[in-house]
């Protein structure tokens, strides 16, 4: 079977480029990068080398990067690392409701210690308020931490102004750029972020590597104690070959940022207008431009999202739910609740991302097997039963 | 995370619809959970000689709708009413655990269906 893949938000596969790059360091070079000896003197070369590119591209000194096992291990720290440098100023963060499931459970871990949490809203397209963010600043804030875009609806976020109303409140701003990273133009110093989380296989780098980028003369915590590795500030051994692909992966990423994006948009737009189009009863979720290229997550009404993910997977098609019921609670998705989205609809959405190595002829194919699919299970869905007579041609 | 049993009903469920007036209609859940269950059954003497199911869930509550529909077939409405979740589960040789509530609905959407044809008996 030909099997398709459009769950790019998930995670890419390994641009073989880059995999080349990390051969090496595998068998050859496997030196710890911290030992004295050639070995070790190669590996932190290449180490450096990486952190030097990484630096470069988002517009940081290699002294602000600081390597992790990744996203979800940068999250943790920035906020644990705040918790335990700030504590004694503040106890009050600001995040966002539509925070990654790593930002959200080491808040609700701070909350039970002491910590006091914000969560702004967002409104129906998924976009925060500067103005709610604003607001809720008091004077013992400590922390204001928003995503540059959303995992599961791709709606883009107002970080630089949002990074300017911290800054001008004296208080650090973090952004979890995981899924706009290689896709979107970052640059730190221009956009004002003091902390940064990032990783590499969301853009066709490794699994396993990741990085928090923390602004020099920002003070913060340590999450994980160790060795003198990353200047003491996080303890294990280098992950060389993952931090080497991490600079390659992004690299490409950076260089071929523009043509990826007008060809994932061309995908991505044809597919919404056919779905639109052709599959009546859909409702497109987040923001129609303030949103990821690759993005398109679609709510479907009547059926349930679980049951489109297996019957597309049965047809060779990779996607990815929202639905809860695919990860064990009945509870829909955070993210579609906070925008407001009617808790029967949240259960049908479905994502679907979109990347470098698709064809429109997977797009179009997807559209044929989706439309099929749909009508077989809102055939079988009682509530779509219910409003049998009005509808003709499902 | 589903074996081939279950995606089979799922993919080929069978009973999928409904009966004209039915002789007995149940209806169990609600779409603010994500499932929602639809059992008719046509009974004749006490007999259920169809059972037909629509329903609003994931693929293990569609796999357990149309097991669970293809089991009662053929049953007294005595021998129905004692059909447990984990007998629908056995019979689709296991769901994974966050799943056995779907199972639970189809015992209770049949029981429904069942009382409800009870009920207009009397």
């Amino acid at each position: 079977m030909n099997r398709i893949y459009f769950d790019h938000a998930a995670t890419t596969p390994l641009d073989k480029r880059v995999l080349e790059k990390m051969t090496p360091y595998f068998c050859e070079m496997a030196g710890n990068a911290n030992s004295q000896h050639y070995f070790g003197r190669e590996a932190m070369k290449a180490v450096d080398e990486a952190r030097d590119k990484i630096a470069t591209l988002i517009g940081a000194k290699p002294s602000e990067i600081y390597f992790t096992s990744g996203g979800t291990e940068a999250d943790n720290w920035a906020l644990r690392g705040a918790a335990a440098a700030y504590g004694k100023k503040g106890k009050h963060f600001i995040i966002s409701k539509i925070e990654h499931a790593a930002m959200l459970s080491t808040a609700a871990d701070l909350e039970k210690q002491g910590f006091e949490f914000t969560y702004l809203d967002v409104d129906e397209r998924g976009m925060i308020s500067t103005k709610q963010l604003e607001k809720s600043i008091r004077p013992d804030t400590v922390f204001i931490g928003i995503m540059f875009a959303n995992n599961e609806v791709g709606t883009i976020q107002p970080i630089q102004k949002a990074a300017e109303i911290a800054k001008k409140h004296g208080i650090p701003f973090f952004t979890d750029a995981v899924q706009a990273m290689g896709t979107l133009e970052i640059n730190v110093k221009e956009l004002g972020i003091d902390m940064m989380s990032f990783s590499a296989h969301k853009f066709y780098g490794p699994k396993g590597i990741g990085a928090l980028y923390v602004r020099n003369g920002l003070t913060l915590g340590r999450l994980i104690t160790g060795g003198h590795q990353e200047r003491t500030k996080r303890g294990g051994t280098t992950n060389v070959p993952g931090v080497v692909g991490f600079a390659a992966a992004l690299e490409i990423a950076c260089a071929e940022m523009e043509e990826n994006r007008k060809y994932v948009t061309r995908l991505r737009d044809k597919f919404i207008s056919r779905v639109e189009k052709e599959i009546p009863y859909v409702k497109l979720n987040g923001h129609r431009t303030k949103r990821l290229p690759a993005n398109a997550d679609f709510s479907f009404e009547y059926i349930e999202g679980e049951s489109i993910l297996f019957s597309l997977d049965l047809a060779g098609i990779a996607v990815s739910s929202g639905s809860a019921c695919s990860s064990g609670s009945l509870e829909p998705s955070h993210v579609l609740l906070a925008m407001g989205v009617d808790e029967a609809l949240a259960h049908g959405s479905i994502r679907f991302t979109f990347g470098k190595h698709n064809t429109m002829d997977e797009v179009n194919y997807t559209v044929d097997k989706l439309k099929e699919t749909v009508a077989r299970l809102r055939k079988m869905s009682p509530l779509f039963a219910e409003l049998k007579g009005e509808i003709k041609n499902v | 995370m589903y074996n081939e049993k279950v995606m089979e009903a799922f993919s080929n469920p069978k009973n999928v619809g409904e009966i004209e007036n039915p002789d007995g209609f149940g209806k169990v859940g609600n779409a603010s959970c994500g499932d929602i269950m639809q059992i008719t059954l046509r009974i004749e003497n006490d007999v259920i000689t169809d059972a037909k199911f629509k329903t609003f869930g994931c693929a293990a509550a569609i796999a357990t709708s149309s097991t669970a529909t293809e089991m009662v077939k053929g049953m007294t409405i005595d021998e129905a009413l004692k059909l447990t979740n984990s007998r629908v589960v056995e019979e689709l040789e296991g769901l994974p655990p966050q799943k056995i509530h779907c199972s639970v609905l189809a015992e209770e959407a049949i029981k429904a269906a069942i009382e409800d044809y009870r009920s207009k008996k009397k």
